[in-house]
């Protein structure tokens, strides 16, 4: 029981998986008949997988994982090369530093922290892609921020029932 | 320590490490994330200011590519599955309407084929170059770039067939985009819609010589520096002049729709609907121009020589 818990490849794959998914999510296009504006409304999925396993398991999931998930996001996304890689560093950052206390608010308290860090995030790019001279501001862009915020409660306990489910230590 | 049963001790050890492991050492997460900061910063910057980062590019989209293709699975299973309950009557008259249509366009092929070489023949006495037909290769999308500033799609043609940066785009309308990064299976294509891209026109009737921008609106172009005087009118065909050598002459740009002369304004404002149909076709062309083609085995034949 315990040589299976401490074994370090514990449900490496279950973590694997679910960046995969938020990836495909991150990409899949839009139906043909949906208004523009339901692309703003598209949440951060990669984002939000990456703040819940810095959340559960800091000592696995850190700044490695969140700069490599980044440089895979900017390679899907045609984005420069670095863009999404140093938002999610600093998102890794402020997740880790503050998972203590992420742990014991509960799910809403944990909600505002996400809306301010995916804002956080947003900014980032837009800061790296206006000094490029590649992306006008537009308010818009704040409404993915608010989609993550909303959809954290979910993702948040999905992520949890699996994470117990396959005993991911 | 020593009466206790070793798995209890076992235990212990094993608390003690989680309890370690509780607290993440802050130093070491600051230093990483100065480190991993700074390295993607660079990165950035190389990206940005030369093409150094094309090769990795190019290498990470093949890693990515399962990605994007379980990506475009749903909207690719939906059309399979609307094929799939289309009644037996509703095919058998969507293919008379295609057997129609066929004969139509080739009897139209026959004369194209009858005027183009009547047009070379007259373009040989008046001394100047043959134009040829242009060479295509069909493309499926595969992608579309999920910010909706962006207008971007990803093909599932790449180097392996042959595309090169900057290669035309067409659909069965128009004029789509032209090719802007590659990868083995891959590529990336810059629609005509962004705003960061702009086409050289002619307006078909007038040949007046004139700019279009993209608005990043899909069905909308904008036409820039258009005087007020200028020989231009609602409902005028603009098509690609081949001036700026990216795109070759002559294919469906747009049709203009709008016309305002604002005397506060230089300038006339003058917006085209573009004639592809740049938020609906699945299948693309990639236009093969002669001298790209002249290219090709010219290069290799060098390579042989020496």
């Amino acid at each position: 029981m315990a040589t299976v818990a401490d074994s370090p490849s514990n449900g490496t794959w279950v973590i694997a998986l679910t960046f995969f998914v938020a990836m495909i999510l991150a990409v899949m296009p839009m139906p043909e008949f949906a208004p523009v504006v339901l692309g703003y409304l598209r949440p951060e999925w990669v984002v939000l997988v990456l703040i819940y396993w810095i959340i559960a398991l800091p000592q696995r999931v850190g700044i490695a994982v969140a700069w490599s998930s980044g440089l895979f996001v900017d390679v899907l996304l045609g984005s420069l090369l670095g863009q999404h890689a140093v938002a999610y560093v600093v998102v890794a950052y402020v997740a880790s530093s503050l998972y203590q206390r992420l742990r014991m608010f509960s799910v809403w308290q944990q909600s505002m922290i996400v809306f301010a860090t995916i804002g956080l995030n947003q900014l980032i790019n837009f800061w790296i892609e206006s000094i490029a001279g590649l992306t006008d501001w537009n308010i818009w862009y704040l409404l993915t921020s608010v989609m993550s915020a909303f959809l954290w409660p979910w993702i948040f306990l999905m992520l949890r029932y699996l994470r117990r489910r396959f005993h991911v230590s | 320590m020593e009466n206790l049963p070793p798995g209890v001790a076992g235990q212990v050890t094993n608390r003690d490490e989680a309890i370690k492991s509780l607290f993440l050492e802050e130093t070491t997460t600051g230093y990483k994330m100065v480190g991993f900061g700074i390295l993607s910063i660079v990165l950035v910057v190389v990206d940005h200011l030369s093409d150094y980062l094309d090769e990795i590019r190019a290498g990470l989209t093949v890693i990515a590519t399962p990605v994007l293709i379980a990506a475009d699975l749903p909207s690719r299973e939906a059309n399979e599955i609307r094929e799939m309950f289309s009644t037996r009557g509703d095919m058998r008259s969507q293919i008379g309407e295609l057997r129609q249509e066929l004969i139509l366009l080739k009897a139209k092929t026959e004369k194209m084929a009858a005027l183009a070489a009547e047009n070379n023949r007259l373009r040989g006495l008046l001394g100047s170059a043959a134009k040829l037909q242009d060479n295509v290769l069909v493309a499926e999308l595969i992608g579309v770039d999920p910010d909706p500033e962006k207008h971007e799609v990803i093909i599932d043609k790449g180097s392996r067939e042959g595309v090169f940066v900057g290669q035309p785009v067409l659909d069965a309308q128009g004029l789509m985009g032209q090719v802007i990064s590659l990868s083995h299976f891959t590529s990336r294509v810059l629609l005509i819609s962004d705003p960061s891209h702009s086409v050289p026109v002619q307006v078909s009737r007038s040949n007046l010589r004139l700019i279009a921008q993209g608005t990043g609106v899909t069905n909308s172009l904008e036409l820039v520096h258009v005087q007020d005087t200028a020989d231009i009118q609602v409902g005028d065909l603009l098509v690609s002049s081949g001036l700026g050598k990216r795109f070759p002459v002559g294919y469906p740009v747009g049709i203009v729709n709008k016309i305002e002369h604002d005397p506060g304004r230089p300038f006339a404002i003058v917006t085209a609907v573009p004639s592809a149909l740049l938020d609906r076709s699945r299948h693309v062309l990639l236009v093969f121009t002669e001298k790209e083609l002249a290219r090709i085995p010219e290069v290799s034949s060098d390579g042989d020589g020496r």
